[in-house]
């Protein structure tokens, strides 16, 4: 399954990802490669197969609404690049 | 016997009888780390002053006969993808090179309370992205028994620890084989327990259908000990399994007559390097003799599993990595943007590496309008015949065995550049996540110098049954795995 730049260049937008020109390439064929592999699994008959999202489901885990200790906003903007008085920092959006 | 030959269990008896303080040991590691860890590379970030005073602590304790934990003072190293508490946790990127978590993972949480000592955060691929822990930010790590070559991963640092002796165990995770197929390449025992079994809070998401916490050990009695202080459900992830873990450690008796194992043909076979089989079959010479009845099985859809975990686990990763957006945490971008897409696109850009960014790209397609059906909702299906597969297994066999990698440690450049080949490597590991059930990798021998792994796959949550045969295998084989390093 060959992929084009195209491609590539619609995949790193939805990921946000900002990639060269060479990187666009290399993806390209890196991509194609990996995606021919696993083609083999449309050979399959699945047409009365379910689909698995969990290996050991386990249905409607519930838990006490307890209250308990929360993050201070000092701990929750430490780690942060860029905060100013206990806000996230960002570009201008507007 | 130097105290960094001996393994975690022994350690832990001694420094309880007081017949060696925890500094002592601790110090003894330190000391090894520092004549070892300039080749080996092993760690990303090490936590001695950290670990002096906790051994410190612990041996006040003692002295004033105080209870100080089930291993107090028995030194680990942890994979750093696992949240420690005000210490850098890097999941080996340059996104999250200067974070320092607010939390522990329950895992650490739970080997801390148990009074071990953490000697520091072991090297991995990026995100538990790989196979040979090349893909780090901070450099690679060298495997101890041949420093040309990779130590497997993504836990390669664990890995590399223990079998340098760095470390008496360690923490790793598996996704698709990262704790087994490191383990095998460096010559230790390393388990991916049931989904469910361990706790995944804190511990840094990359395929959350998959990803579980393991034991690295240097030998199955300490593998046991380690799962049983780590196991168990926690409130905290609604994924883990309500239910009390068995006893591990004291279930290990050896006697496994009358067992019935399958060699999984598809795994066992073509696409194996020769050695490797020949070592592998030594083992199930010696689990015969051992009483263990032995057939061939053949599970079809084995054959589609790597292409099926290509889809899932890149997919998963497309959505769980798009939280690093360099506003909450993390790294952010230095250029000077014009809008936050900017910010974001150069953001994500610099702060990942290759291997990050392709699985990103691979799972975003796979999801993506137009293809989901054919590629994401169809490797979910391929996924639960692998389940009936092993189901059908399990009415005939109590376990199911292959090597654990198709071949030894390769060399360090041989595979990067090509991910496909790369991706070879997890073949005989994958099934066993896509299934979530147990399986473990426990030395069988050595392929010109190299060790070689074995792998033990069970039913969900009989971990107890393949340590005891990876038991018996490990007392029948008695190998000398010290590296020359």
């Amino acid at each position: 399954m060959a992929i084009s730049i195209e491609d590539v260049e619609h995949v790193a937008k939805l990921a946000r990802i900002y990639l060269t020109e060479e990187e666009k390439e290399m993806f390209r064929k890196q991509l194609s490669d990996v995606l021919e592999h696993a083609r083999v699994i449309s050979e399959v008959d699945t047409s009365t197969v379910e689909p698995t999202s969990h290996a050991i489901p386990l249905s409607n885990v519930t838990r006490e609404d307890e209250v308990r200790e929360s993050l201070t906003v000092e701990e929750a903007t430490k780690n942060a690049p860029w905060s100013d008085g206990g806000a996230f920092t960002v570009p201008k959006i507007i | 016997m130097e105290l960094t030959e001996k393994d975690a269990l022994t350690l832990s008896k001694l420094i309880s009888k007081r017949e060696v303080s925890s500094k002592e040991v601790v110090d003894a590691y330190l000391n090894r780390i520092e004549k070892v860890e300039p080749v080996i590379h092993a760690f990303i970030n090490l936590s001695a002053e950290l670990a002096r005073k906790q051994a410190l602590e612990i041996d006040e304790k003692l002295s004033r006969g105080e209870e100080a934990g089930r291993y107090a003072g028995v030194p680990i190293a942890i994979k750093d993808v696992l949240s420690t508490k005000s210490f850098h946790t890097t999941c080996a990127s340059r996104m999250l090179e200067n974070f320092i978590p607010i939390y522990d993972a329950t895992a650490v949480r739970k080997v801390f309370n148990a009074g071990c000592v953490m000697i520091g955060k072991a090297n991995m691929d990026e995100f538990a992205m790989g196979s040979s822990t090349e893909n780090s930010y901070f450099g690679v790590t060298r495997n101890p028994w041949d420093t040309n070559r990779v130590p497997g991963g993504s836990s390669g640092g664990s890995a590399a620890a223990v079998a340098a002796r760095e470390a008496p165990w360690a923490l790793g995770s598996d996704t698709g084989g990262s704790i087994r197929q490191p383990a095998a390449l460096c010559g230790i025992v390393g388990l991916k327990p049931t989904y469910g079994l361990v706790s995944r809070y804190g511990l840094v998401a990359f395929a959350s259908s998959l990803d579980q916490v393991g034991p690295m050990t240097l030998n199955v009695k300490d593998c046991a000990a380690l799962l049983g202080l780590i196991a168990g459900h926690d409130p905290l992830d609604s994924t883990s399994i309500p239910r009390t873990p068995d006893e591990y450690l004291s279930g290990l008796t050896g006697d496994v007559r009358g067992l019935k194992a399958g060699v999984v043909k598809e795994i066992s076979g073509e696409g194996i390097d020769p050695d490797v089989l020949s070592c592998f079959y030594k083992g199930i010479g010696a689990l015969e003799e051992c009483g263990v009845h032995v057939e061939e099985v053949t599970l079809p859809s084995f054959e589609y599993a790597l292409s099926a975990y290509y889809i899932i686990a890149p997919a998963e990763a497309s959505s769980n990595l798009a939280r690093f957006d360099g506003i909450r945490y993390g790294f952010r971008t230095e250029c000077d943007c014009a809008d936050i897409w900017e910010m974001y696109d150069r953001t994500r850009s610099e702060g990942f590496g290759g291997e990050v960014k392709r699985r990103i790209m691979l799972g975003t397609y796979a999801l993506s309008a137009g293809y989901y059906e054919a590629y994401y909702a169809q490797a979910q299906k391929i996924r639960t015949l692998i389940i009936r597969d092993y189901n059908r297994a399990w009415d005939k066999f109590d376990v199911l065995l292959s090597p654990t990698s198709p071949t030894t440690a390769f060399k360090i450049g041989e595979k990067i550049d090509d991910p496909l080949t790369m991706y070879l490597s997890d073949i005989c590991t994958i099934p066993v996540n896509l299934a979530g059930i147990p399986a473990i990798s426990v030395p069988c021998g050595f392929s010109k110098g190299l060790p070689v792994g074995f792998q033990i796959m069970g039913p969900p949550l009989e971990e107890a049954r393949i340590l005891n045969v990876a038991y018996a295998l490990e007392q029948s084989l008695n190998l000398d795995m010290r590296p020359p390093v």
